[in-house]
């Protein structure tokens, strides 16, 4: 059984023709996203800012009430 | 006219970009499987080896689109982490689990049906490759589901609560969220026009076919099966479009006043078939919005409460309050909002200071207003209007087009049963509609996107956050280079996949000209 699956997919990847430039496209994209973009471009900011969860749960409460003294003048 | 070019424009712009883009690739493949399906069942029940052949065809071209399309919304997942980081946070909870069923549901999917789908003909029964085949489109399907339940959440947010020590909402219950009645309507009206587009996708290329005089009996069967799940995706769409607009209506009632350019509120308020925009209408100033209109006399009434006699709210009424209605104004909205804000930042300054008796006091004070929140952040009451003239123009695009589209299907259908839409007459104008019509369905599924997201501005949760709270704090300069990557990695695939499929196209089934 484990077998027939396993010669089921390497046979198919082999007998594949439009199917090879496709999945040479799906690799390079997944190369540009993952390890380009994402490492270089596309970090998680509040991962790399903070270790807990909690700092990051202060962090952001912290952003989204940054004007409440401001409020409190209007 | 002056553009804003602040990180959180940037930010949008790049989103709603990567969003577009990949917008182009979801509807097709959302069709083009059940097309697919369809195609071969027909093959499997007749055993016709031209149907088989057909069949092949139109997946391939599901394959290379799916090829080309699958993983670019992972980009959107990436601007979350890093342009978002507020809002990605506070729905973290929320989002965590449709996101983590859609993506494992998917990968299943992929991994078993996908290649017995591709790999398995000749290699498997033909009963079991045509279940793949299903499974691959009910499956494609339903992991929409979930990417929908995250969108219909933040147009309706129900089912969590705040939680004010984490500064997150967290999920209450999951039944609620999974059937909030914007994420069911979103999900049928965005599936059947999935369905549509792609019923005109294959529409296209068939006409393509008849033009050049090639594979006929190919593209006129394409042209049945596609004419008829065309149809009746038309008129589901037409349905579940009306499902949608009533559920605005009811949840986005600004949203619905802007798609419609309706300023001052009306009881049995006509629908606005078409019109122009005065361009520098502002809520408030009393000028009639429209520089010329066609109005459908008590329609809006009827699509919004379910009744000819009932108050369609206007944009002013919304900003500006109209007790009469009992519509509270924005401006008192925009106190308690801020009051919220303030009682927010008092129980965590008081948490740090561990004294508790006033940490809950400000939190009880807090609870009383957190409905608001959202409006604390704005800065005039005029902030909560969408651009009226994107949504609007938006969605009366997408309605002429969805309006056309079923008459194009019957059109066809009638003609194909007839066998005549090789004649010489047609292949002067219904042929070359046809071949436009991939290209129109394209425009009315991005139109209805833009209905979405730019009519529910400026709020990435309705009411509770808006978009200029969501952003991270970083510069202009750090979004503009990665919008810039993202516009020349798209276009190169957008370029890549026309490329590939007019090739494909151009060789045809092959399994050799089907005359």
């Amino acid at each position: 059984m484990q077998y027939n699956i396993y010669t089921f997919y390497r046979d198919g990847f082999r007998g594949m023709v439009l199917g090879k430039k496709l999945w040479k496209i799906i690799l390079i994209k997944l190369f540009v996203m993952f390890v380009i973009l994402k490492f270089f471009f596309f970090p998680n900011y509040l991962n790399t800012k903070f270790q807990t969860d909690e700092e990051k749960g202060n962090y952001v409460l912290e952003q989204i009430t940054r004007n409440a003294s401001l409020n409190k003048l209007k | 006219m002056d553009f804003d070019l602040t990180m959180v424009n940037w930010a949008r712009a790049q989103f709603a970009f990567t969003a577009m883009y990949h917008w182009i690739f979801v509807p097709l493949t959302l069709g083009l499987s059940f097309l697919c399906a369809f195609f071969e069942t027909i093959y499997v029940r007749t055993g016709n080896k031209e149907w088989r052949a057909i069949t092949k065809f139109w997946m391939t071209l599901f394959g290379i689109n799916f090829a080309i399309g699958v993983a670019t919304g992972i980009i959107l997942e990436f601007q979350f982490g890093t342009n978002w980081s507020n809002y990605s946070w506070i729905v973290g909870d929320i989002f965590g689990a449709p996101l983590a069923i859609e993506g494992l549901f998917a990968f299943f999917l992929e991994a078993t049906f996908f290649a017995v789908m591709f790999f398995g003909w000749n290699r498997v029964s033909k009963k079991f490759h045509l279940f793949s085949t299903w499974m691959v489109a009910i499956g494609s399907n339903l992991s929409a589901v979930w990417i929908l339940v995250a969108n219909g959440w933040m147009q309706n947010p129900v089912g969590m609560t705040f939680n004010p020590e984490t500064a997150r909402f967290e999920m209450q219950n999951f039944f609620e969220v999974v059937f909030n009645p914007v994420a069911v309507s979103k999900f049928v009206h965005t599936s059947s026009s999935g369905f549509l587009f792609a019923s005109l996708f294959v529409l296209s290329i068939s006409c393509w076919f008849l033009i050049k005089g090639r594979h006929l009996k190919m593209a006129k069967r394409s042209i049945i099966v596609a004419s008829v799940f065309g149809l009746l995706s038309s008129s589901f769409v037409a349905f579940s479009g009306d499902e949608s607009a009533y559920v605005v209506a009811q949840k986005q009632p600004m949203k619905l006043a802007a798609i419609e350019g309706l300023y001052k509120g009306e009881t049995t308020a006509g629908l606005v078939a078409a019109g122009i925009l005065r361009g520098d209408k502002q809520p408030g100033d009393g000028q009639d919005p429209f520089l010329i209109k066609i109005k459908i006399p008590f329609m809006l009434s009827l699509l919004a409460n379910r009744s000819f006699s009932s108050f369609v709210p206007g944009i002013d009424d919304l900003v500006y309050g109209n007790e009469e209605q009992g519509i509270e104004s924005t401006a008192s909205k925009m106190a308690k909002g801020k009051t919220a804000i303030n009682d927010l930042a008092e129980f965590k300054i008081a948490r740090k200071e561990n004294n508790n008796p006033k940490a809950d006091l400000a939190l009880a004070r807090f609870k009383k207003n957190q409905d608001y929140m959202g409006y604390g952040y704005l800065d005039k009451p005029e902030e909560a209007v969408p651009p009226v003239a994107i949504p609007y123009y938006a969605f009366h695009i997408m309605v002429a087009l969805g309006t056309l589209f079923p008459v194009l299907f019957a059109a066809f259908l009638f003609y194909a049963l007839k066998d005549s839409l090789t004649r010489e007459s047609l292949k002067k104008w219904l042929l070359p509609i046809g071949l436009i019509s991939g290209f129109l369905g394209l425009v009315a599924q991005e139109s209805g996107w833009v209905v979405a997201e730019v009519g529910r501005q400026p709020w990435s949760i309705y009411g509770l956050l808006p978009v200029k709270a969501s952003t991270t704090n970083l510069a202009a300069s750090n979004v503009q280079i990665t919008f810039f990557m993202f516009f020349v990695v798209f276009t190169l695939l957008l370029t890549a996949e026309i490329a590939i499929m007019l090739k494909q196209i151009s060789i045809g089934p092959e399994e050799g000209p089907l005359k």
